[in-house]
Protein backbone atom coordinates (compact mmCIF):
# COMPACT_ATOMS: atom_id res chain seq x y z
CA UNK A 1 0.00 0.00 0.00
CA UNK A 2 1.66 2.85 -1.24
CA UNK A 3 0.96 5.85 1.34
CA UNK A 4 1.53 10.15 1.39
CA UNK A 5 5.09 10.34 3.15
CA UNK A 6 6.44 7.91 1.05
CA UNK A 7 5.33 9.65 -2.28
CA UNK A 8 6.61 12.93 -0.33
CA UNK A 9 10.07 11.76 0.78
CA UNK A 10 10.61 9.47 -2.54
CA UNK A 11 10.06 12.64 -4.78
CA UNK A 12 12.59 13.89 -2.69
CA UNK A 13 14.79 11.52 -2.94
CA UNK A 14 15.00 11.01 -6.37
CA UNK A 15 15.47 14.80 -6.88
CA UNK A 16 18.70 14.47 -4.52
CA UNK A 17 20.20 11.21 -6.57
CA UNK A 18 19.21 13.12 -10.25
CA UNK A 19 21.09 16.83 -8.74
CA UNK A 20 23.83 15.12 -7.71
CA UNK A 21 24.96 12.38 -10.19
CA UNK A 22 24.08 11.21 -13.05
CA UNK A 23 22.89 7.62 -14.66
CA UNK A 24 25.35 5.14 -15.92
CA UNK A 25 24.54 5.46 -19.32
CA UNK A 26 24.71 9.09 -19.46
CA UNK A 27 28.24 8.67 -17.54
CA UNK A 28 29.57 6.03 -19.86
CA UNK A 29 28.62 8.24 -22.68
CA UNK A 30 30.65 11.34 -20.86
CA UNK A 31 33.42 9.44 -20.60
CA UNK A 32 33.54 8.49 -24.37
CA UNK A 33 33.86 11.67 -25.74
CA UNK A 34 36.18 12.68 -23.48
CA UNK A 35 38.29 9.74 -24.45
CA UNK A 36 37.41 10.41 -28.44
CA UNK A 37 37.63 13.58 -28.46
CA UNK A 38 41.10 15.20 -30.18
CA UNK A 39 39.82 18.69 -30.02
CA UNK A 40 42.07 20.17 -27.19
CA UNK A 41 39.54 23.19 -26.03
CA UNK A 42 36.86 20.76 -26.59
CA UNK A 43 38.46 17.94 -24.44
CA UNK A 44 39.46 20.59 -21.72
CA UNK A 45 35.67 21.46 -21.82
CA UNK A 46 34.47 17.64 -21.16
CA UNK A 47 37.62 17.31 -18.69
CA UNK A 48 35.96 19.97 -16.45
CA UNK A 49 32.28 18.34 -16.90
CA UNK A 50 33.78 14.71 -15.49
CA UNK A 51 35.44 16.54 -12.63
CA UNK A 52 32.54 18.75 -11.82
CA UNK A 53 30.36 15.53 -11.50
CA UNK A 54 32.80 14.12 -9.46
CA UNK A 55 32.69 16.88 -6.91
CA UNK A 56 29.14 16.99 -6.89
CA UNK A 57 28.90 13.36 -6.10
CA UNK A 58 31.97 13.89 -3.58
CA UNK A 59 30.91 17.38 -2.24
CA UNK A 60 26.75 16.42 -2.24
CA UNK A 61 25.77 19.43 -3.97
CA UNK A 62 23.90 19.98 -7.14
CA UNK A 63 26.22 19.61 -10.23
CA UNK A 64 24.71 22.31 -11.89
CA UNK A 65 23.17 25.98 -10.20
CA UNK A 66 20.79 25.27 -12.63
CA UNK A 67 19.08 22.69 -10.62
CA UNK A 68 15.56 22.36 -12.82
CA UNK A 69 12.44 23.00 -13.65
CA UNK A 70 10.36 20.16 -11.86
CA UNK A 71 9.27 17.95 -14.28
CA UNK A 72 8.00 14.75 -13.04
CA UNK A 73 6.49 11.57 -14.73
CA UNK A 74 3.88 9.40 -12.77
CA UNK A 75 2.98 5.76 -13.74
CA UNK A 76 -0.11 4.12 -12.07
CA UNK A 77 -0.61 0.40 -12.45
CA UNK A 78 -4.46 -0.36 -13.11
CA UNK A 79 -4.73 -2.52 -9.77
CA UNK A 80 -2.73 0.29 -7.44
CA UNK A 81 -5.49 1.77 -4.74
CA UNK A 82 -4.58 5.12 -3.93
CA UNK A 83 -6.64 7.25 -1.06
CA UNK A 84 -4.72 9.93 -0.64
CA UNK A 85 -3.67 13.54 -2.18
CA UNK A 86 -0.91 11.96 -5.02
CA UNK A 87 -0.96 15.52 -6.26
CA UNK A 88 -0.30 16.83 -2.71
CA UNK A 89 2.56 14.58 -1.80
CA UNK A 90 4.52 15.08 -5.11
CA UNK A 91 4.13 19.17 -4.27
CA UNK A 92 4.95 18.45 -0.91
CA UNK A 93 8.30 16.83 -2.04
CA UNK A 94 9.06 19.39 -4.60
CA UNK A 95 8.82 22.17 -1.62
CA UNK A 96 11.00 19.63 0.41
CA UNK A 97 13.97 19.11 -1.66
CA UNK A 98 14.09 22.68 -2.83
CA UNK A 99 14.45 23.86 0.78
CA UNK A 100 16.80 20.79 2.07
CA UNK A 101 18.80 19.42 -0.58
CA UNK A 102 18.19 22.68 -1.09
CA UNK A 103 17.13 23.46 -5.14
CA UNK A 104 17.49 26.81 -6.54
CA UNK A 105 13.94 28.51 -6.95
CA UNK A 106 13.81 28.33 -10.85
CA UNK A 107 9.81 28.90 -10.98
CA UNK A 108 8.77 32.23 -11.75
CA UNK A 109 5.37 33.51 -12.48
CA UNK A 110 5.56 34.29 -16.27
CA UNK A 111 4.32 37.57 -17.05
CA UNK A 112 5.53 39.15 -13.52
CA UNK A 113 8.31 37.13 -13.11
CA UNK A 114 7.94 36.97 -9.25
CA UNK A 115 9.46 34.32 -7.69
CA UNK A 116 7.77 32.22 -5.33
CA UNK A 117 10.93 30.57 -4.02
CA UNK A 118 10.09 27.33 -3.64
CA UNK A 119 9.27 25.26 -7.44
CA UNK A 120 5.66 25.85 -6.69
CA UNK A 121 2.94 27.88 -8.78
CA UNK A 122 0.65 27.45 -11.56
CA UNK A 123 1.41 23.76 -13.49
CA UNK A 124 4.75 23.13 -11.75
CA UNK A 125 5.64 20.77 -10.51
CA UNK A 126 4.72 19.38 -13.75
CA UNK A 127 2.92 16.08 -13.30
CA UNK A 128 2.27 14.00 -16.59
CA UNK A 129 0.37 11.04 -15.34
CA UNK A 130 0.07 7.76 -17.56
CA UNK A 131 -1.86 4.90 -16.90
CA UNK A 132 -0.35 1.22 -17.20
CA UNK A 133 -0.82 -2.19 -16.49
CA UNK A 134 0.43 -4.01 -12.54
CA UNK A 135 0.05 -2.75 -9.32
CA UNK A 136 2.90 -0.18 -8.62
CA UNK A 137 3.51 3.26 -9.06
CA UNK A 138 6.81 4.91 -10.88
CA UNK A 139 7.82 7.96 -9.64
CA UNK A 140 10.71 9.89 -12.16
CA UNK A 141 12.22 12.88 -12.10
CA UNK A 142 13.64 15.43 -14.47
CA UNK A 143 14.92 18.41 -13.66
CA UNK A 144 15.05 20.12 -16.99
CA UNK A 145 17.00 23.42 -17.20
CA UNK A 146 16.33 26.62 -18.97
CA UNK A 147 19.44 26.98 -21.38
CA UNK A 148 18.75 23.90 -23.45
CA UNK A 149 14.50 24.25 -23.24
CA UNK A 150 15.10 27.63 -24.35
CA UNK A 151 16.60 26.40 -27.68
CA UNK A 152 14.24 23.22 -28.60
CA UNK A 153 11.89 23.59 -30.97
CA UNK A 154 8.95 22.17 -32.77
CA UNK A 155 7.53 21.85 -36.18
CA UNK A 156 3.81 21.59 -37.87
CA UNK A 157 6.13 19.57 -41.02
CA UNK A 158 3.54 18.12 -44.28
CA UNK A 159 2.90 14.71 -44.82
CA UNK A 160 4.90 14.97 -47.77
CA UNK A 161 8.03 15.93 -45.66
CA UNK A 162 9.10 12.70 -43.69
CA UNK A 163 12.28 12.46 -45.31
CA UNK A 164 13.17 16.35 -44.20
CA UNK A 165 13.07 15.22 -40.12
CA UNK A 166 16.38 14.64 -40.10
CA UNK A 167 17.13 18.06 -42.19
CA UNK A 168 14.81 19.75 -39.03
CA UNK A 169 16.69 17.92 -36.73
CA UNK A 170 20.23 19.23 -37.63
CA UNK A 171 18.93 23.15 -37.98
CA UNK A 172 17.60 23.30 -34.96
CA UNK A 173 21.13 21.80 -33.36
CA UNK A 174 23.07 24.61 -35.51
CA UNK A 175 20.77 26.86 -34.39
CA UNK A 176 21.08 25.93 -30.43
CA UNK A 177 24.93 26.27 -31.34
CA UNK A 178 26.94 26.24 -27.64
CA UNK A 179 23.66 27.73 -25.40
CA UNK A 180 22.31 24.49 -24.21
CA UNK A 181 25.70 23.72 -22.87
CA UNK A 182 26.84 20.26 -25.15
CA UNK A 183 27.79 17.63 -25.55
CA UNK A 184 23.58 17.42 -25.90
CA UNK A 185 21.33 14.60 -26.04
CA UNK A 186 18.18 15.06 -28.40
CA UNK A 187 14.61 13.72 -27.43
CA UNK A 188 12.74 13.74 -31.10
CA UNK A 189 9.02 13.51 -30.71
CA UNK A 190 7.36 12.26 -34.11
CA UNK A 191 3.72 12.40 -34.72
CA UNK A 192 0.68 12.56 -32.30
CA UNK A 193 -1.13 16.43 -31.76
CA UNK A 194 0.99 19.47 -31.66
CA UNK A 195 1.50 19.19 -27.62
CA UNK A 196 2.05 15.16 -27.98
CA UNK A 197 5.11 15.81 -30.50
CA UNK A 198 6.78 17.91 -27.15
CA UNK A 199 5.40 15.55 -24.35
CA UNK A 200 6.89 12.31 -26.72
CA UNK A 201 10.38 14.45 -27.75
CA UNK A 202 10.89 15.22 -23.57
CA UNK A 203 9.70 11.23 -22.60
CA UNK A 204 12.30 10.45 -25.18
CA UNK A 205 15.07 11.37 -22.82
CA UNK A 206 14.09 9.37 -20.16
CA UNK A 207 15.26 6.31 -21.96
CA UNK A 208 18.85 4.53 -21.56
CA UNK A 209 21.28 7.14 -24.01
CA UNK A 210 23.54 3.67 -25.15
CA UNK A 211 20.32 2.22 -27.11
CA UNK A 212 19.73 3.75 -30.69
CA UNK A 213 18.57 2.37 -33.55
CA UNK A 214 19.42 2.53 -36.99
CA UNK A 215 17.44 5.60 -37.55
CA UNK A 216 18.39 7.24 -34.60
CA UNK A 217 22.58 6.56 -35.11
CA UNK A 218 21.83 8.08 -38.87
CA UNK A 219 20.46 11.92 -37.30
CA UNK A 220 22.97 11.72 -34.76
CA UNK A 221 26.03 11.16 -37.17
CA UNK A 222 24.67 14.22 -39.24
CA UNK A 223 24.39 16.21 -36.28
CA UNK A 224 28.42 15.46 -35.56
CA UNK A 225 28.96 16.81 -38.49
CA UNK A 226 28.55 20.39 -37.48
CA UNK A 227 31.21 20.81 -35.58
CA UNK A 228 29.53 23.10 -32.79
CA UNK A 229 32.00 20.96 -30.15
CA UNK A 230 31.29 20.91 -26.20
CA UNK A 231 30.05 24.39 -25.07
CA UNK A 232 30.32 25.73 -28.94
CA UNK A 233 33.83 26.22 -28.81
CA UNK A 234 34.35 23.43 -31.92
CA UNK A 235 34.75 19.92 -31.75
CA UNK A 236 33.94 16.36 -33.21
CA UNK A 237 31.15 15.71 -30.30
CA UNK A 238 28.28 18.38 -30.23
CA UNK A 239 25.45 15.41 -29.33
CA UNK A 240 25.58 12.27 -27.45
CA UNK A 241 22.54 10.43 -28.59
CA UNK A 242 19.35 11.13 -30.25
CA UNK A 243 16.23 9.43 -28.90
CA UNK A 244 13.39 9.59 -31.13
CA UNK A 245 9.63 8.81 -29.35
CA UNK A 246 6.60 7.94 -32.06
CA UNK A 247 3.33 8.28 -31.83
CA UNK A 248 -0.09 8.40 -34.28
CA UNK A 249 -1.21 11.04 -35.57
CA UNK A 250 -3.55 12.57 -37.40
CA UNK A 251 -3.51 12.16 -41.75
CA UNK A 252 -3.38 15.54 -42.57
CA UNK A 253 -0.39 16.76 -39.94
CA UNK A 254 3.34 15.58 -39.19
CA UNK A 255 4.23 16.97 -35.79
CA UNK A 256 7.77 17.03 -35.22
CA UNK A 257 9.43 18.33 -31.93
CA UNK A 258 12.99 18.53 -30.98
CA UNK A 259 13.53 19.01 -27.07
CA UNK A 260 17.12 19.31 -26.15
CA UNK A 261 19.19 18.31 -22.99
CA UNK A 262 22.18 19.10 -21.52
CA UNK A 263 25.08 17.13 -20.92
CA UNK A 264 23.71 17.18 -17.55
CA UNK A 265 20.76 14.67 -18.41
CA UNK A 266 19.81 14.27 -14.97
CA UNK A 267 16.79 11.47 -14.67
CA UNK A 268 15.77 9.31 -11.66
CA UNK A 269 12.82 6.87 -11.08
CA UNK A 270 11.64 4.79 -8.10
CA UNK A 271 9.09 2.04 -8.05
CA UNK A 272 6.66 2.03 -5.18
CA UNK A 273 4.17 -0.70 -4.31
CA UNK B 1 48.66 31.40 -22.90
CA UNK B 2 47.69 30.80 -19.17
CA UNK B 3 47.18 34.43 -17.39
CA UNK B 4 46.45 35.16 -13.60
CA UNK B 5 44.49 38.03 -13.02
CA UNK B 6 43.83 40.25 -10.51
CA UNK B 7 40.33 42.49 -9.76
CA UNK B 8 40.26 45.73 -9.66
CA UNK B 9 40.89 44.88 -13.58
CA UNK B 10 44.11 46.99 -15.27
CA UNK B 11 43.41 47.89 -18.63
CA UNK B 12 46.80 46.80 -19.78
CA UNK B 13 46.24 43.03 -18.67
CA UNK B 14 42.95 42.80 -20.37
CA UNK B 15 44.37 44.19 -23.62
CA UNK B 16 46.89 41.50 -23.59
CA UNK B 17 44.15 38.56 -23.79
CA UNK B 18 44.14 37.03 -27.22
CA UNK B 19 41.29 34.33 -28.19
CA UNK B 20 42.11 30.72 -26.80
CA UNK B 21 43.77 31.74 -23.88
CA UNK B 22 43.72 30.55 -20.73
CA UNK B 23 42.52 32.55 -17.68
CA UNK B 24 42.32 32.24 -14.02
CA UNK B 25 40.48 35.45 -11.81
CA UNK B 26 41.79 36.05 -8.19
CA UNK B 27 39.94 38.77 -6.34
CA UNK B 28 36.37 39.86 -6.32
CA UNK B 29 33.65 39.00 -9.51
CA UNK B 30 30.16 39.82 -9.36
CA UNK B 31 26.45 37.69 -10.45
CA UNK B 32 24.21 39.78 -13.17
CA UNK B 33 21.90 37.89 -15.05
CA UNK B 34 18.58 39.56 -16.90
CA UNK B 35 16.97 41.60 -14.18
CA UNK B 36 20.21 42.63 -12.56
CA UNK B 37 21.34 43.92 -16.26
CA UNK B 38 18.01 45.84 -16.83
CA UNK B 39 17.71 47.12 -13.51
CA UNK B 40 21.30 48.30 -13.65
CA UNK B 41 20.34 49.76 -16.86
CA UNK B 42 17.44 51.59 -15.90
CA UNK B 43 19.52 53.13 -12.52
CA UNK B 44 22.81 54.42 -14.62
CA UNK B 45 20.19 56.55 -17.09
CA UNK B 46 18.09 57.64 -14.11
CA UNK B 47 21.74 58.92 -12.74
CA UNK B 48 21.30 56.49 -9.57
CA UNK B 49 24.04 54.82 -7.79
CA UNK B 50 24.70 51.04 -8.24
CA UNK B 51 25.55 48.77 -5.48
CA UNK B 52 28.58 47.29 -7.42
CA UNK B 53 31.08 48.85 -9.59
CA UNK B 54 30.53 47.74 -13.05
CA UNK B 55 34.14 49.55 -14.35
CA UNK B 56 37.32 47.56 -14.03
CA UNK B 57 34.85 45.28 -12.76
CA UNK B 58 34.26 41.31 -13.61
CA UNK B 59 30.62 40.69 -14.44
CA UNK B 60 29.41 36.75 -13.68
CA UNK B 61 26.34 35.43 -16.25
CA UNK B 62 25.73 33.09 -13.28
CA UNK B 63 22.22 32.42 -11.35
CA UNK B 64 23.95 31.08 -8.28
CA UNK B 65 22.74 28.10 -6.23
CA UNK B 66 22.93 29.48 -2.29
CA UNK B 67 22.62 28.54 1.07
CA UNK B 68 22.45 30.09 4.25
CA UNK B 69 24.81 28.32 6.57
CA UNK B 70 25.43 29.58 10.09
CA UNK B 71 23.99 32.89 9.23
CA UNK B 72 26.38 33.11 6.60
CA UNK B 73 25.54 32.93 2.61
CA UNK B 74 27.98 29.98 0.71
CA UNK B 75 27.23 29.18 -3.08
CA UNK B 76 26.21 25.77 -3.25
CA UNK B 77 26.64 25.60 -6.79
CA UNK B 78 27.51 28.49 -9.22
CA UNK B 79 28.49 27.76 -12.83
CA UNK B 80 27.69 30.13 -16.14
CA UNK B 81 24.39 30.89 -17.68
CA UNK B 82 23.42 31.52 -21.21
CA UNK B 83 25.15 34.89 -22.21
CA UNK B 84 23.37 35.43 -25.21
CA UNK B 85 20.47 36.61 -23.37
CA UNK B 86 22.33 39.46 -22.25
CA UNK B 87 23.36 40.70 -25.76
CA UNK B 88 20.82 43.39 -25.94
CA UNK B 89 21.99 44.68 -22.13
CA UNK B 90 25.78 44.16 -22.25
CA UNK B 91 26.39 47.42 -24.76
CA UNK B 92 24.39 49.24 -22.82
CA UNK B 93 26.42 49.02 -19.51
CA UNK B 94 29.78 48.24 -21.71
CA UNK B 95 29.67 51.62 -22.89
CA UNK B 96 29.82 53.68 -19.79
CA UNK B 97 32.93 51.82 -18.18
CA UNK B 98 36.71 52.41 -19.34
CA UNK B 99 37.73 48.46 -18.77
CA UNK B 100 35.38 45.05 -17.80
CA UNK B 101 35.71 41.74 -18.46
CA UNK B 102 32.16 39.13 -18.53
CA UNK B 103 32.30 35.32 -17.24
CA UNK B 104 29.50 33.46 -19.01
CA UNK B 105 28.88 30.79 -21.57
CA UNK B 106 28.13 30.02 -25.29
CA UNK B 107 29.89 33.42 -26.73
CA UNK B 108 28.02 36.72 -27.35
CA UNK B 109 26.84 38.36 -30.65
CA UNK B 110 28.77 41.18 -32.93
CA UNK B 111 27.40 44.07 -31.29
CA UNK B 112 28.70 43.31 -27.85
CA UNK B 113 32.72 41.74 -29.81
CA UNK B 114 32.10 45.70 -30.91
CA UNK B 115 31.20 47.13 -27.65
CA UNK B 116 33.94 45.13 -26.06
CA UNK B 117 36.63 46.76 -28.28
CA UNK B 118 39.26 48.58 -26.56
CA UNK B 119 38.15 47.52 -22.83
CA UNK B 120 36.94 44.70 -22.25
CA UNK B 121 36.92 40.63 -22.94
CA UNK B 122 34.51 37.77 -22.77
CA UNK B 123 35.98 34.91 -20.77
CA UNK B 124 33.87 31.58 -21.43
CA UNK B 125 33.32 28.58 -18.43
CA UNK B 126 32.82 24.95 -18.96
CA UNK B 127 28.66 25.45 -18.68
CA UNK B 128 26.75 23.40 -16.24
CA UNK B 129 30.07 22.98 -13.78
CA UNK B 130 28.55 24.82 -10.89
CA UNK B 131 30.03 22.66 -8.17
CA UNK B 132 33.63 23.10 -9.90
CA UNK B 133 32.65 26.77 -9.80
CA UNK B 134 31.35 26.79 -5.97
CA UNK B 135 34.84 25.50 -5.05
CA UNK B 136 36.87 28.36 -5.86
CA UNK B 137 34.60 30.89 -4.28
CA UNK B 138 35.86 31.15 -1.05
CA UNK B 139 33.37 33.80 0.34
CA UNK B 140 30.07 35.82 -0.42
CA UNK B 141 30.58 39.43 0.40
CA UNK B 142 27.68 41.04 -0.31
CA UNK B 143 24.36 40.36 -2.29
CA UNK B 144 22.34 42.95 -3.40
CA UNK B 145 18.50 43.41 -5.20
CA UNK B 146 16.98 40.43 -3.14
CA UNK B 147 13.73 40.98 -4.42
CA UNK B 148 14.81 39.68 -8.07
CA UNK B 149 14.70 36.68 -6.45
CA UNK B 150 18.25 34.31 -5.62
CA UNK B 151 19.54 33.44 -9.56
CA UNK B 152 18.45 36.98 -10.48
CA UNK B 153 20.18 38.90 -7.44
CA UNK B 154 23.30 40.16 -7.83
CA UNK B 155 25.83 38.20 -5.71
CA UNK B 156 29.40 39.07 -5.07
CA UNK B 157 32.09 36.70 -4.54
CA UNK B 158 35.61 36.86 -3.58
CA UNK B 159 37.25 33.95 -5.60
CA UNK B 160 40.70 32.18 -5.66
CA UNK B 161 42.16 31.19 -8.97
CA UNK B 162 38.36 31.02 -10.60
CA UNK B 163 38.37 28.94 -13.57
CA UNK B 164 39.88 27.68 -16.21
CA UNK B 165 38.30 30.38 -18.57
CA UNK B 166 38.89 30.50 -21.95
CA UNK B 167 38.96 34.00 -24.15
CA UNK B 168 36.12 33.90 -26.03
CA UNK B 169 35.94 37.57 -27.29
CA UNK B 170 39.19 39.62 -27.09
CA UNK B 171 39.59 43.51 -26.38
CA UNK B 172 40.80 43.46 -30.57
CA UNK B 173 37.32 42.66 -32.25
CA UNK B 174 38.34 38.89 -32.58
CA UNK B 175 35.84 35.92 -31.45
CA UNK B 176 36.66 32.47 -31.20
CA UNK B 177 32.71 31.79 -31.76
CA UNK B 178 32.73 33.24 -34.72
CA UNK B 179 34.85 31.31 -36.61
CA UNK B 180 33.46 28.15 -35.36
CA UNK B 181 30.14 29.85 -36.57
CA UNK B 182 31.04 29.85 -39.70
CA UNK B 183 32.53 26.67 -40.11
CA UNK B 184 29.08 25.16 -38.52
CA UNK B 185 27.81 27.53 -41.35
CA UNK B 186 29.32 25.74 -43.87
CA UNK B 187 29.30 22.31 -42.46
CA UNK B 188 25.22 22.78 -42.30
CA UNK B 189 25.38 23.29 -46.07
CA UNK B 190 26.92 20.25 -46.71
CA UNK B 191 25.38 17.95 -44.23
CA UNK B 192 21.62 19.18 -45.76
CA UNK B 193 22.87 17.96 -48.90
CA UNK B 194 23.80 14.79 -48.23
CA UNK B 195 20.89 14.07 -46.41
Amino acid sequence: MVEYEQVVNTVYDLFYRAETSLSEDVVRALKNAYENEENPVAKSNLEAILKNIDASGKLKVPMCQDTGLPVIFVDIGRELCIDFDLKGAIIEGVKKATKEIPLRPNAVHPLTRKNPGNNIGMHIPQINVDLVEGDSLKLTVMPKGGGSENVSAMKMMLPSQVDQIPKFVVEVVKNAGGKPCPPIFLGIGIGSTFDGAAKLAKKALLRDVSVMDEYETKILEAVNKLGIGPMGLGGDITALAVLVELGHCHTASLPVAVNIQCWANRKASAILK
Amino acid sequence: MEHYIQTPLNREDILRLKIGDIVYINGEIFTARDEAHMRAIEFMSEGKELPVEFNRGVVYHCGPLMKMEGGKWVAVSAGPTTSARMNKLAPKILEKVEVMAIIGKGGMSREVIEALKGKGVYLAYTGGAGALAAQTIKKVKAHHWEDLGMPEAIWIFEVENFGPLIVGIDAHGNSLYEGINKEVEENFKKIIESL
